[in-house]
């Protein structure tokens, strides 16, 4: 068996002639950029790509220039993953998103050469890199204590137990920073999904190359398929569509111009979404993470219940 | 055991379901009217700008009438845009000048008085509320006006304590809060957006609606005597358009709306690129759900409650009710029984149960309704009590055999009609209790405990009641999911609506967000 083996691999190799090349020659193979949805790596729908460079003009990759249809089928996989999602245990959760900082750690190279091709110096890069990490780890750690924080026991007047406890919105459509493109996208998704939530994603147009990687990432780590989608494009392209979409919750676009900003919330009253602009955020400082992020995509939902009172106000045993 | 379910099958195959209720054995209610000798009422009510109430700058006045009645009570101001400009610079002048630099501690003090002063006036204030409004008595007496004082009683309270409520965060306050209240709690919606305002140094302005603008006339003059410096409460009485001249006034930083989904969306778009900050408490379509293992008498009264409390002007009203197969027919007839007693009539009247509809509007709108389902299809039932010949009143009204699909299951009637739907397992009902735009509130009924930590934690939506229903507090916050609007009103969460609170300081003294 084993020596049939052998025998036929030698041939197949001496046949290619691929121990002939030295690793320097060998001709790399490129990677496609593809997009992100309900856990499948599909090309957009409509067919369509654009040109990613970096400043010198070099072309750094064919990037999938998402359609509308490709944002509706992922709020479509973003909505069936909401439930399995949301009924995680919080527990559950967190190991999770430190499943996914785990292996961002181990493709540390991969994202440092992406950020270098795109523009970021070395320095910047692994700073930018270990940050990322580091803000998953933080998120991971949130994802049974925020409810603590911000859920409240209260003491109503009448005979009855009574509590408030942070829920997730829904669906949260969201527009990536354009800067810090691997920083932004993780800080933009990590407090979306701590909280339960799920996510479409449009990552930055300019730099959109660690969003595909680190989609890669979140497909390896136990996020189940549809909770975080991650497309490709323009964001003038798509960003009404995020607002107007009526089976989405809420919107978060992180940028600073001022006529999105008010197209997504005049749009947004369609369907009365809850709408959050992160405007000139240092997404590498600590800035750039808060419980609050997590609270924003929250509903506070309030639960009563009688207690028995049989005998008059206070028991006596 | 065994014995005990043939028994049960013996009686209830007796009368093809369930015996009728007996409520009433012979017994006739003497009408018990509170006494109306004792309320202060002007013929004619101004603005009440910094302080002082003036007339309107465009000199209309329309009529606030007593839908039970439909006598005119009084005249009332329509504020136009210069009045409401007039408001806002008042409020802003005394913002900056006098209440955001006031001692915390102090600020608090004039709110508790405020609270202190409505609870002196308790009895004034209920029949106000009923003659203005068409409520009952027994509900303005026991639960409008005790709640609005007591709202006012517990944010007092944080106003120097603010520091505590947002952990890491040094919240400041916003400005001039533009709010909109609507006329099914007139009294205890002013109280739900003046006093967490107040406690959080804004000053207000605001407008009632313009059915119901008498108790919000009452506590400004309550404000006036409070000594509460002039212009941090101002009240502007108008119609959509004044609302909207508050929406849309450059000089506002926060808008607090209770109204319908409709013009909440509309205000949601006006203050698109604004940066006003903004919390909408809009309309629901409720689904009550009642398990057969559930006590069914409370259930039913439960239910009752839910929809005919307050003649069903309820934006969290139970209006959709869910009954498991295995009881419906006892529960039907449970309800048709309760229903049979209920009083409909005079809500100055003690013994009433479901006083006047707010309006003549509202009533043609309840009507349409109760048109809508008959054409769709369901079939209606409604009591058989006697009704007066004046004012505005509907009798209580079910429709069972609801389609999800039929109009009276979707939208929101806010008046006293139930839809009546059935299911079988807990899935199902899940499934069909979320799916509206809505998501105000919802109520479970059974006597299993895990069965309700599971249905409570599945339904989308703010406020869940659970083996009780339309129970309200100042320190539990009120709000709704998705359509039903944003931001909560009461408790803790009740002060972030009206505090900035995107920058704080850590201890190491660096900014965070």
């Amino acid at each position: 068996m084993s020596k049939t083996v052998e025998k036929k691999s030698k041939l197949s190799i001496s046949e290619n002639g691929l121990e002939k090349i030295s690793p320097k020659k060998r001709l790399e193979v490129l990677k496609t950029y593809k997009i992100y949805i309900g856990g499948q790596f599909p090309r957009t729908e409509s067919g369509r790509y654009y040109i990613a460079t970096n400043s010198k003009g070099d072309q750094l990759a064919n990037v999938c220039l998402s359609s509308r249809k490709d944002f509706r089928d992922a709020v479509v996989a973003a909505r069936n993953a909401f439930k399995g999602w949301s009924a995680r245990a919080a527990f559950n959760r967190g190991q999770i998103l430190y499943r996914i900082a785990e292996l961002l750690e181990g493709r540390k190279a991969q994202f440092l050469e992406e950020l270098i091709k795109q523009d970021v110096s070395k320095t910047q890069a692994q700073k930018e890199v270990a940050v990322a990490i580091d803000r998953l780890i933080y998120y991971a750690g949130w994802c049974d204590k925020y409810q603590q924080i911000f859920g409240t026991v209260n003491p109503v007047a009448s005979s009855h137990f009574n509590f408030s406890v942070p829920e997730p919105t829904g669906v949260v459509a969201a527009i990536a920073p354009q800067e810090n493109a691997l920083i932004g996208l993780v800080s933009t998704i990590s407090p979306i999904i701590a909280g339960g939530n799920t996510c479409v994603i449009l990552a930055s147009e300019t730099k959109p190359l660690c969003a595909v990687s680190f989609a890669e990432v979140i497909n390896s780590s136990d996020v189940p398929g549809g909770v975080v989608n991650i497309l490709t494009g323009k964001p003038s392209e798509l960003f009404s569509q995020f607002a107007s979409h009526m089976d989405v919750n809420a919107v978060v676009y992180c940028g600073n111009d001022e006529l999105i900003e008010k197209e997504i919330q005049q749009k947004a009253a369609g369907s009365v979404k809850r709408v959050f602009t992160y405007r000139d955020v240092n997404w590498l400082s600590e800035k750039g993470q808060s419980p609050y992020y997590i609270l924003d995509l929250q509903e506070i939902k309030t639960t009563w219940h009688p207690i028995e009172n049989i005998g008059g106000a206070g028991g006596g045993y | 055991m065994s014995t005990g379910t043939k028994k049960n099958k013996k009686t209830s195959s007796n009368s093809n379901g369930v015996p009728k209720l007996k409520f009433n054995s012979g017994w006739e209610y003497a009408p018990a009217p509170e006494s109306q000798s004792h309320i202060q009422l002007k013929e004619r009510y101004d603005l009440f700008i910094n302080g002082k109430f003036v007339k309107p700058s465009s000199g209309n006045y329309f009529d606030t009438i007593n839908p039970a009645t439909e006598e005119r009570i009084a005249e009332i101001a329509e504020a136009n845009a210069g009045d409401v400009d007039k408001a806002v610079s008042a409020a802003r002048n005394a913002y900056e000048r006098v209440w955001k630099k006031m001692p915390a501690a102090e600020r608090a003090k004039y709110i508790f008085r405020i609270s202190r002063m409505i609870q002196e006036r308790a009895r004034e204030f209920a029949v106000i509320e009923s003659i203005d409004g068409g409520k009952t008595i027994r509900e303005s007496r026991d639960v409008d006006v005790p709640l609005a004082a007591n709202h006012f009683f517990y944010y007092a309270g944080w106003a120097d304590k603010l520091d505590y409520a947002m952990p890491g965060r040094i919240p400041s306050s916003l400005g001039v809060a533009g709010q909109i209240i609507p006329w099914n709690f007139p009294l205890l919606m002013a109280a739900w957006k003046i006093a967490p305002a107040l406690a959080t140094g804004n000053t207000v302005v605001l407008k009632p609606a313009e059915t119901t603008p008498l108790t919000a006339l009452k506590l400004a003059e309550i404000i006036q005597e409070s000594g509460l410096p002039e212009g941090v409460v101002n009240i502007v009485t108008g119609f959509g358009q004044t609302g909207a001249d508050i929406v849309n006034h450059p000089d506002v930083d926060k808008i607090a709306f209770t109204g319908s989904t409709e013009v909440g969306k509309i205000i949601q778009k006006a203050v698109a690129g604004s940066n006003k900050k903004i919390t909408l408490e809009l309309g629901g379509k409720a689904a009550n759900i009642i398990f057969d293992d559930a006590p069914l008498d409370q259930a039913v009264e439960g239910v009752i409650n839910g929809i005919y409390f307050n003649q069903g002007h309820v934006c969290c009203a139970g209006s959709r009710l869910f009954v498991q197969e295995s009881v419906y027919n006892i529960v039907l007839r449970k309800l048709k029984d309760r229903i049979e007693t209920l009083i409909v009539g005079d809500p100055l009247d003690k013994n009433t149960d479901i006083g006047a509809i707010n309006s003549k509007t509202q009533l043609d709108t309840i009507n349409r309704y109760i048109n809508i389902g008959k054409k769709e299809g369901a079939d209606m039932y409604q009591s058989s009590c006697p009704i007066p010949g004046k004012g505005f009143f509907c009798r209580p009204t079910l429709f069972t055999n609801v389609a999800q699909s039929n109009r009276i299951a979707q939208e929101e009637i806010f008046g006293p009609v139930l839809a009546v739907q059935t299911f079988r397992t807990d899935e199902e009902v899940i499934e069909k209790a979320n799916n509206t735009p809505y998501g105000l509130s919802a109520g479970v009924w059974t006597d299993k405990g895990s069965k309700i930590f599971n249905l409570t934690t599945k339904m989308r939506a703010g406020v869940v009641w659970a083996n009780t229903y339309n129970k309200f507090d100042p320190t539990s916050p009120f709000g709704g999911y998705k359509e039903s609007g944003f931001g909560r009103e009461g408790g803790l969460h009740g002060l972030s609506g009206y505090l900035k609170v995107k920058t704080f300081t850590s201890k190491k003294g660096k900014t965070l967000r």
